[in-house]
Order: C-alpha cells, then sequence, then structure tokens
C-alpha cells in the first residue's frame, strides 16, 4: 500500500511518463463544500486498447515489458472505494490515457494529501522532457505549476535533474500550497488524532 | 512567513549555474533511484530527496540524478544505482535515507564503494 495520495499521484504518472508521454496533467482538488476529494492524472501516451484498459484493475496483470501496469491502479482503486468514491480509467490506443479518483473528503480512511512538493520535484528531475502541469485546488483557491514556464527561465531541460533548481522548486510548491491551505482538512485530522 | 520563493529566485539560479554547464560531459556521475510502485511503497522518494539534498549541500552540480521503473528486484527497494566513469553501474539495496550521506561521499566523490549495502553490479 501507499501511504499517501501524493505517493499515489508520484505512482500514476510514473506510468504516464513509461508509456511516452509528452504532457502529463495532474489536477487534486479538494472541494471542502461538497465534502470530495477528486484526484486526476491525464496524458498523452501511448494509450491503450479496450481489453488491455479491462485488465489494469487486475492485481496480477501487469506487462513485464514495459511494465505499464501492476499494483498501483489497484492500490488506488481500492483507496478510493473504501472512501466512499471510485477510479475510472479511460484510454485509447495512441491518443493517451486519463485516470480519475474521487474521495469522501472528511471519510475516516481518506489518505492525507501528502507530500506534493516531494512528489512533484521527483517527477520534474526524473523525467525532465516532459511537459508537466500540476493543478491543485481547494474550493475558489488554486496553484498552478507549468513546467514550460519554468523552461522558459532555466531554457535546458536537464537543469531540472540539478540539486539547487530541485531544492528551490521544493520551497516554491511548498510555499504556494500552504498560501492555499492545501491538505488542511488532514492536517485537522491528523491532530484529532 | 517567509516570503514566496518566485521565478526571479530561479532566474538566479540560473546565471549562477552559467559555468557549471562546461562541467557537463560524458564523464559525469549518474545517480539513479528505482521509482516504481514498489519502491515507492519502501520509500524510495524520501531516498530522492536525501540525495537532492545531500547533493546541494556538498555542491556537486556535475551528478545527475534519475528515476527508473521496476526492475524486479521489488524486496531489494529501495534501488539506487551510481554509474561513475570507470566503475560501472553500483546497485545499493534497501537504501535508507541515513544511508545517502555515505553513499555519496564514499562513492560519488571518492569513488568508494560502500560494500555492505552492494546488491549487484554491471559493467
Amino acid at each position: 500500500m501507499l501511504e499517501d495520495l501524493s505517493c499515489h499521484i508520484l505512482d500514476i504518472a510514473e506510468n504516464s511518463a513509461a508509456a511516452d508521454a509528452e504532457t502529463v496533467t495532474l489536477l487534486l482538488e479538494e472541494r471542502r463544500r461538497e465534502n470530495w476529494l477528486y484526484l486526476s492524472v491525464e496524458d498523452d501516451g501511448r494509450g491503450m486498447d479496450e481489453e488491455r484498459c479491462a485488465r489494469v484493475y487486475d492485481p496480477f496483470f501487469t506487462t513485464r515489458t514495459t511494465r505499464r501496469v501492476g499494483l498501483g491502479i489497484p492500490f488506488l482503486r481500492q483507496a478510493a472505494e473504501a472512501c466512499d468514491g471510485e477510479l475510472t480509467l479511460t484510454s485509447r490506443l495512441g491518443e493517451g490515457t486519463a485516470l480519475r479518483a474521487s474521495f469522501r473528503l472528511d471519510h475516516i480512511d481518506r489518505p492525507p494529501v501528502g507530500d506534493i512538493a516531494a512528489t512533484l520535484v521527483t517527477l520534474l528531475a526524473g523525467n525532465p522532457r516532459i511537459r508537466w502541469i500540476y493543478r491543485h485546488r481547494v474550493d475558489d483557491s488554486e496553484f498552478l505549476l507549468d513546467s514550460q514556464e519554468l523552461l522558459a527561465v532555466l531554457e535546458d531541460p536537464d537543469m531540472l535533474r540539478t540539486p539547487a533548481v530541485a531544492e528551490w522548486l521544493r520551497s516554491y510548491i511548498a510555499e504556494n500550497l500552504e498560501e492555499i491551505g492545501a491538505g488542511g482538512e488532514s492536517i485537522a485530522q491528523d491532530q484529532k488524532s | 512567513m517567509p516570503r514566496i520563493k518566485s521565478l526571479e529566485d530561479l532566474k538566479k539560479i540560473k546565471e549562477n549555474a552559467k559555468d557549471l554547464t562546461s562541467a557537463r560531459s560524458e564523464g559525469k556521475t549518474r545517480v539513479v533511484i528505482g521509482m516504481g510502485t514498489c519502491g515507492i511503497a519502501a520509500g524510495a522518494r524520501k531516498v530522492m530527496d536525501a540525495v537532492l539534498a545531500e547533493l546541494e549541500k556538498r555542491g556537486l552540480h556535475d551528478v545527475t540524478v534519475e528515476t527508473t521503473g521496476c526492475i524486479g528486484m521489488c524486496q531489494q527497494e529501495p534501488l539506487l544505482d551510481v554509474i561513475r566513469a570507470g566503475q560501472g553501474r553500483i546497485t545499493y539495496g534497501k537504501v535508507e535515507p541515513e544511508d545517502v550521506p555515505r553513499i555519496i561521499a564514499d562513492h560519488v566523490v571518492n569513488g568508494t564503494i560502500v560494500q555492505d549495502k552492494v546488491i549487484g553490479r554491471a559493467d
């Protein structure tokens, strides 16, 4: 099992990178008024046909040669369903894949949001040539990170692999998420326990 | 409340790094961390954090950090490979964040392999 949502996002997004995506769009939406949390990962990678798409829910289905899937999606599905939510996967061969998961926000089993900054630093440093778009919404507040904007400054994608940029990115993301109160509910939950 | 980091700060990092681009060559050391589901579940992201922090602390800008998927040794995760010119690929297993400073200091900097954590090697 993966400990929090940020680990799930990292895991699912690694599938997108392995599928040769050029752009990956990540969304984490905390709709506190409606008491739902939505997570989605969309890519323009090689996609899957209907048959394979149906089989990735099976924990014992994996493609050893491409390492496209394995336990990651079943883990996330289990976590979502345990919180009255669901996981849906839509994919088109040659066009890309979209995964969406929902969680009842105040469900006792809802995993905490976790360390989003660490996940994004890992994704950007590990796959600097992919355009990463991360959107985090808390009701009406939003933080948007687009790696293309960072590259407009850095020019060379390999700069994303350098420790100095990684450290800047970690603080930049953490401070902006704090601004919009991201993960606040889960922090409150942790303090209660 | 600290001041929000801005893209201006990033520009400064970019400018300071200009003279480092000359250090980019084929002989560069690479650190590769397994970031499959198994690696993530075992704590690979914390190892990645520790590697980046240690490299930044030591000012080692000519080392690249990469990630890879599951390589089938899930029971040994988190896995960390160091590929240093002339030494081939050394794979370390069950790497904890606390092991990272030692691997960076002994192996990445000085070329001395940390034998007690090695689980594989390839040329």
